[in-house]
């Protein structure tokens, strides 16, 4: 690695930039056109983008179950869905929420957001960020299409053995769910060993780790657990695929198997998901929170410390799901502890807020409106998540529709209201138009009316005796009425995120041009135009404390970085604590390689389902692919 | 013990729930038992709790907000912090420590061994439906029944969960909360009922295509009711007093039923199972049989015992009143009532069918 050219220069002004050269730049980082082209890129805005708009649609689909599973459920003994149809339905909901939505674009979030906020022009391996997204496009979308060819997988989410053995779901659909899951956590993996050596390595000059803005730490903390977290549940599914394709025995009882090993692996993956979901969105609201309030947070060491807390707690708290399950109760009596203690830095997160917001000129755009759902929402889905970590009440309420309303509470509360204020906040970042804030206002009220008219009385539901995963229920049991409601709710609900969509869709070309910083935010993406150039930054900024953009407006200049080159991909490496230059890296340019890899890799794992071999097949043409992508190419040396 | 005072939490709940025209007949929130209404007032007091939490949580908010209406103003730092470390964190520590302390007593007793004197009950979850089989002292069996479970009332109910298949949950909210039937397992649970009732459950963890009508009930009746009827249970089926019941039994033997039903006293695997193994044998020939005991070694498929399916209310595992109709209706066509179901639809002659029904529930 060379040593650098660096300069910290005076103000932009100073030295205008030719425009032949920044030609150069926008040539030098172009993704290329067309239909082929599309498959090159590897920029990772591009990359970014395609996550969050195909982790959307997923959502959408994923909700439209939804709507027809209330359907069914709305009156007792309804026939709209015979039970297998509903146990596809409710499997299909629960994964495509969980794999294909939320974690994708929490992911799509950070790869897009990311780099711009700390000031670079691309990520740390930009083909294997590629690699990633098309890994998850087959897998999501195979996964997904299972529903439509009747081979989807009906046994739960969660997947519980011996139920999901071969001996008691033969069928194909458990072998689509085992060899997608793990496939598809191929690109969780991929996201995050790119989103933290990006964040460790790239970061603007003078943007310590003290310095880094709140939703960067958010996407670190998220991006370690996601290390963490997802070898045990490929480990666990693919112990359950060599269960069912090879017959072995890791969960088969009368073969000295053990189903709670299944629940340990699963739930030891399953609990810190939910937080890799949620750190992100406390990541979005202190972000958003800074700009309507215009000021920094109250408490940064504090909410750090709290991000982190929460990722590492979070790792402990796996056996609450497991509370009837038998086992001793001064073991569970630990797992209570811990799921309780989580609520301290959730708690140190919304007071700092509060202290933020308290006697703050607020401006109430709708990405704010949606933060301050977040707060009635979030708290109401802590509290009813205190309760469930009682093993008494648990062992009354686990498995009902009370533990259904919590984590709809939690998730959709916690993470989807700030994702949906998120995505009103950076959608002109992203495109160059505002969305319309009166389709806005209107899509959040539905949605926060929705949400409570939807989940509340759920909370009733599984006291009064109603289990989840239930296609049905007998009249009898009186649940027909408050279920009819519910059933009401949700369509109010969708009704909302439709509004949304709508939005996002129609302020593509009718919104308002937005100008490189609308809201007067102070991090680094609102410092170069919207969209971004394909470059993301003239010349990388130097940051000098916390909100950059403010403190430059104040002292009315901005430190730039110059001496980058503008014929190959040059990026900045600093120091992983004070953000140091360190060196110039290249970075690779567009290639069609990551996309062949994806596809030798899903044809090896889509292939297991119907035989062994394939993994051979996939592994052999994997081989080809990995040579080609690691081909030399020759200009880089000679330069 | 803690929250013991039975007494008063049921009286407590009775007003709730009069609150609401309909009987909570599979309820957490009408506990009828000791285990129920301590994990009722955890809930009740956890509510309180919520509340009180929810709405203050909600008034700081707002007073931060509504502090801006006239001009902007700023917490100072020492403020902000105080703010943080008193709501954020002192409070939280210390209604959690309550919290915790509380339901991890409580946790205790619902956890401690079941007392001396308890009935046992095995009951071994299956697809769908649930076995229950009544102990002796010795744990020697009793009797055999299916889906409908009588216990004392007063006296403690030991229960012994196991799975024959998949993972199940014996859930009875007024009774107590529920524990997974796990397969390879053997897990407990005890519940002392306080009330006379007939209580819902339902099977609380997800086994498969019939998961939502896997349900039952539990008659709690007064010990020497109770008594009674397990000594009902123990003897074997009674003889047809009627040509139809003869016929029934006939067909219940001929169709194919008794490849999988058992009815003490008639088909054979029963005599081997039954209380008493050296009981009479069997009245009918047994030689009929071959070819059900074939097709019964072939794909075994367990089924509820019937020995005294006319004593029971329901049938299905809860999913219809026990009457002539559904009786007949479920016969001819489970696949129709409960999709996916393991019991084949049966064809008879109309006659045949009567006869069978009227067998059926001549067995109390």
């Amino acid at each position: 690695m060379k040593k650098t050219r660096i300069r910290s220069d005076g103000p932009i002004s100073a030295r205008p930039d030719t425009e032949e050269a920044t030609a150069t730049l926008d040539r030098t980082w172009l993704s290329p056109p067309g239909f082929i082209g599309w498959f090159t890129h590897v920029n990772h805005r591009q990359i970014g983008y395609r996550f969050i708009v195909t982790s959307l649609i997923f959502f959408a689909l994923a909700g439209v179950l939804a709507l027809i599973m209330r359907l069914q459920l709305m009156s007792p003994e309804n026939s709209l869905l015979g039970p297998e149809l509903f146990n596809q339905f409710f499997t299909m909901h629960g994964t495509t929420m969980m794999f294909l939505f939320a974690v994708p674009i929490m992911e799509g979030m950070g790869i897009y957001l990311v780099p711009l906020m700390i000031g670079t022009r691309d990520m740390a391996f930009p083909r294997l960020n590629a690699f990633g997204y098309y890994v998850y496009l087959t897998a999501g979308v195979v996964l997904f299409a299972s529903l439509f060819i009747g081979m989807a997988p009906a046994s739960g989410w969660f997947a519980y053995v011996p139920l999901s053995g071969k001996a008691f779901s033969p069928e194909v659909g458990m072998d689509v769910w085992t060899t997608l899951i793990t496939f598809i956590e191929i690109s969780a993996l991929t996201a995050a060993v790119e989103l933290v050596a990006t964040i460790f390595k790239q970061r603007a000059p003078g943007m310590s780790l003290d310095r880094m803005p709140l939703f960067v730490w958010a996407i670190l903390v998220m991006s370690f657990m996601i290390i963490f977290a997802m070898p045990p549940v490929m480990t666990a599914s693919v112990l359950l695929m060599l269960d069912r394709t090879l017959d072995m025995q890791f969960f088969v009882v009368a073969g000295g198997g053990e189903p709670l090993l299944w629940q340990h692996l699963f739930w030891f993956f399953g609990h810190p998901e939910v937080y890799i979901i949620l750190v992100p969105a406390l990541g979005m609201i202190s972000m958003i929170i800074t700009t309507f309030t215009r000021r920094p947070i109250f408490g940064y060491t504090a909410m750090v410390l709290s991000l982190v807390a929460i990722g590492f707690v979070s790792f402990g708290l796996w056996v609450h799901h497991m509370f009837t399950t038998g086992l001793p109760h001064l073991g569970l009596s630990f797992f209570t502890a811990a799921s309780a203690m989580i609520t301290i830095p959730s708690g140190v997160q919304i007071f700092c807020w509060i202290a933020t917001l308290w006697g703050a000129r607020i401006r109430f755009a709708t990405p704010m409106l949606f933060i301050l759902g977040f707060f009635a929402i979030f708290v109401i889905g802590g509290l009813t998540g205190v309760m469930v970590a009682s093993i008494p009440f648990d062992m009354q309420v686990h498995d009902t529709y009370f533990v259904v309303a919590h984590f709809h509470y939690v998730l959709i509360g916690g993470a989807v209201l700030p994702l949906f204020g998120a995505i009103y906040y950076w959608y002109p970042k992203v495109t160059g138009q505002m969305m319309s804030e009166r389709l806005g206002r209107w899509s959040f009220g539905l949605i926060f009316a929705g949400l409570n008219l939807t989940f509340f009385p759920m909370h009733q539901l599984g006291l009064e005796g109603m289990p989840r995963r239930v296609y049905t229920y007998l009249e009898v049991m009186g649940w027909g009425s408050l279920n009819l409601f519910i059933t009401g709710g949700a369509f109010i609900l969708a009704a909302g995120f439709a509004l949304s969509f709508w939005n996002m869709f129609i302020s593509r070309t009718r919104g308002i041009t937005a100008g490189p910083n609308p809201w007067q935010a102070d991090s680094l993406e609102w410092a170069t135009a919207s969209p971004p150039a394909n470059y993301n930054f003239r010349h990388i900024p130097v940051v000098r404390s916390r909100t950059p953009i403010w403190d430059d407006e104040e002292a009315d200049e901005r430190q730039l970085v110059t001496g980058l080159s503008n014929e190959r991909r040059e990026i900045l490496l600093t120091t992983v604590l004070d953000a140091e230059p360190q060196g110039v890296l290249i970075l690779p340019s567009p290639t069609i390689w990551p996309f062949l890899l994806a596809i030798a890799v899903a044809l090896g794992f889509i292939g297991i389902i119907f035989s062994p071999w394939w993994f051979v097949v996939g592994f052999f043409l994997s081989f080809f692919m990995i040579v080609g992508w690691l081909w030399p190419r020759r200009p880089w040396q000679e330069e | 013990m803690l929250f013991r005072d039975t007494g008063t939490i049921i009286a407590l709940s009775g007003l709730a729930s009069t609150a609401q025209a309909q009987e909570k007949l599979q309820s957490a929130l009408a506990p009828a038992s000791d285990q129920a209404s301590g994990i009722a007032v955890l809930w009740w007091a956890m509510l309180i709790g919520a509340i009180i939490i929810f709405a203050a949580v909600m008034v700081v908010l707002g007073t931060g907000l509504w502090r801006a209406r006239r001009k902007e103003t700023r917490l100072s730092g020492i403020a902000s912090r105080n703010l943080v470390l008193t709501a954020g964190v002192a409070i939280p520590l210390l209604v959690l420590i309550f919290l915790v302390g509380g339901s991890l007593f409580l946790g205790k007793d619902l956890s401690a061994k079941a007392p001396d004197n308890a009935q046992t009950i095995e009951v071994i979850g299956w697809r769908w439906w649930w076995e229950i089989r009544y102990l002796d002292e010795n744990d020697q069996l009793i009797a055999t029944t299916a889906n409908e479970m009588h216990v004392p009332v007063d006296r403690p109910v030991r229960l012994v969960l196991k799975s024959g298949d998949v993972i199940h949950s014996f859930w009875v909210p007024n009774l107590h909360g529920k524990t997974d039937l796990m397969p390879g397992k053997v897990n407990s649970s005890w519940f002392t009922a306080k009330r006379e009732g007939v209580f819902y459950g339902q099977c609380a963890e997800f086994c498969g295509t019939q998961h939502a009508l896997m349900g039952f009930r539990v008659m709690a009746q007064p010990e020497p009711a109770f008594a009674a009827w397990l000594a009902r249970q123990a003897e074997n089926a009674r003889a047809p007093t009627t040509e139809e019941q003869a016929l029934g039994r006939e067909v219940f033997v001929d169709v194919g039923c008794a490849a999988c039903h058992d009815i003490r006293g008639v088909t054979p695997r029963a005599m081997t199972t039954g209380r008493d193994p050296k009981a009479p044998p069997l009245i009918h020939d047994l030689r009929a049989m071959g070819k059900a005991e074939l097709a019964r070694q072939d794909s075994p498929i367990p089924a509820p015992d019937l020995t005294h399916f006319g004593s029971r209310t329901t049938l299905a595992a809860g999913a219809r009143p026990a009457t002539k109709g559904h009786i007949g209706g479920w016969l001819t066509d489970p696949q129709g009532i409960k999709p996916g179901a393991l019991m084949p639809p049966t064809m008879l002659e109309p006659q045949e069918l009567h006869a069978l029904v009227a067998y059926l529930q001549s067995l109390e």
